[in-house]
């Protein structure tokens, strides 16, 4: 792949990734929304953080990620279930997929 | 602008900076392993700031660097990025109303802004939460990026300082909250059931999306309760 190959496809992706985020700012301001819409976009931004969470903490590509990393996650989830505060959580999450992977576990 | 860091109090602005740490150094990680994959030490910085979303940036340079198609990787970095439509619907009245904030706020949009942004109550705080978060992920990647890529493979692999489970564990803590709220477990659930059973058969993105089908779910579970007060039985 050649620089002015790159650069084009930087390019594009950098494009069009803006004009998905751009998009509900611009549109919202064209439409009211009713409060029962306002709803379903907020609960809809948690399905999909959800979801997101999900998928990155168990799966890797189309398969499993492991038992390292959604350890991790459970542990961090867990903290954060009993309202321990967010640096505990995070470092939780990260020092038990660490330790993990030191002692063997994939 | 200024009115942001005021309200920012110091428990969120240590919150936000730390992701903003854990971030930097995935970045240099992803710089370092975009140079030693072959690409020149401008390609990831570019990637970097005009794209400005991790997964996305990882895939197309994992598909670039393995012999594919710049068209599929371009195809395959939108996919992932798909999910920023509804997220905009979600917080757009966060940006403000003036056109360069808009501008500048959608180019800020990522997981992590807009999780911390809704984790929020009042609408200043969420104001204040999107934009340091926004704002100090895009500096502290792109200083990532940059490092990783000169300073070469310091920093390759982040899975063994556990970063990859962090970061899930990150939006983890910003979504409990709102799952006290009864009306919105079951679309939860729903969706991250959805997202987990496609994930083997869909393009990576599309999981991600397919667990709207648990708003919808949720949403028509919940008329015929509403309605049935004046159902004919």
């Amino acid at each position: 792949m050649d620089a002015v190959e790159l650069i084009i496809a930087a390019a594009v992706l950098g494009a069009g990734t803006f004009a998905f985020r751009f998009a509900g700012p611009v549109l919202r301001t064209r439409v009211k929304l009713s409060p029962r819409a306002e709803r379903l976009m907020a609960l809809s931004a948690i399905v999909l953080l959800a979801a997101l969470v999900a998928t990155s903490a168990l799966t890797e590509g189309h398969s499993f990620a492991g038992i390292a990393r959604p350890a991790g996650v459970l542990a961090g989830g867990v903290l954060a279930w009993r309202k321990a505060p967010f640096v505990a959580v995070v470092v939780a999450a990260a020092a038990t997929a660490a330790l993990l992977r030191l002692a063997g576990v994939p | 602008m200024r009115s942001i860091w005021r309200t920012l109090d110091r428990g969120l602005a240590r919150d936000i900076g730390l992701v903003c740490l854990a971030d930097a150094l995935v970045g240099v990680s992803y710089g370092a392993i975009s140079v030693s994959s072959g690409f020149p030490f401008w390609a990831p910085m570019l990637l970097s700031l005009l794209v400005f979303a991790g997964a996305s940036q990882f895939m197309f340079v994992g598909i670039v660097a393995a012999g594919g198609n710049p068209l599929a990787a371009v195809v395959a970095g939108l996919l992932v990025n798909a999910r920023h439509v509804p997220f905009g619907f979600a917080i757009g009245d966060v940006l403000g109303t003036r056109w360069a904030s808009r501008i500048a706020g959608s180019h800020l949009m990522i997981d992590e802004s807009v999780a911390f942004a809704l984790a929020q109550k009042d609408s200043g705080r969420k104001r204040a939460a999107y934009w340091a978060c926004g704002i100090g992920l895009f500096v502290c990647w792109n200083v990532g990026v940059l490092l990783g890529a000169f300073a070469g493979t310091a920093i390759s692999d982040t899975d063994a300082f556990g970063l990859d489970a962090a970061f899930p564990a990150v939006l983890l803590a910003l979504v409990l909250p709102s799952l006290r709220d009864r009306a919105t477990r079951l679309p939860v659930l729903l969706g991250v059931l959805a997202a987990l059973i496609a994930t083997p058969f869909l393009p990576a993105g599309l999981p991600v999306l397919f667990a709207l089908v648990g708003v919808v779910a949720g949403a028509a579970a919940k008329e015929p309760k509403a309605r049935e007060p004046e159902g004919v039985h």
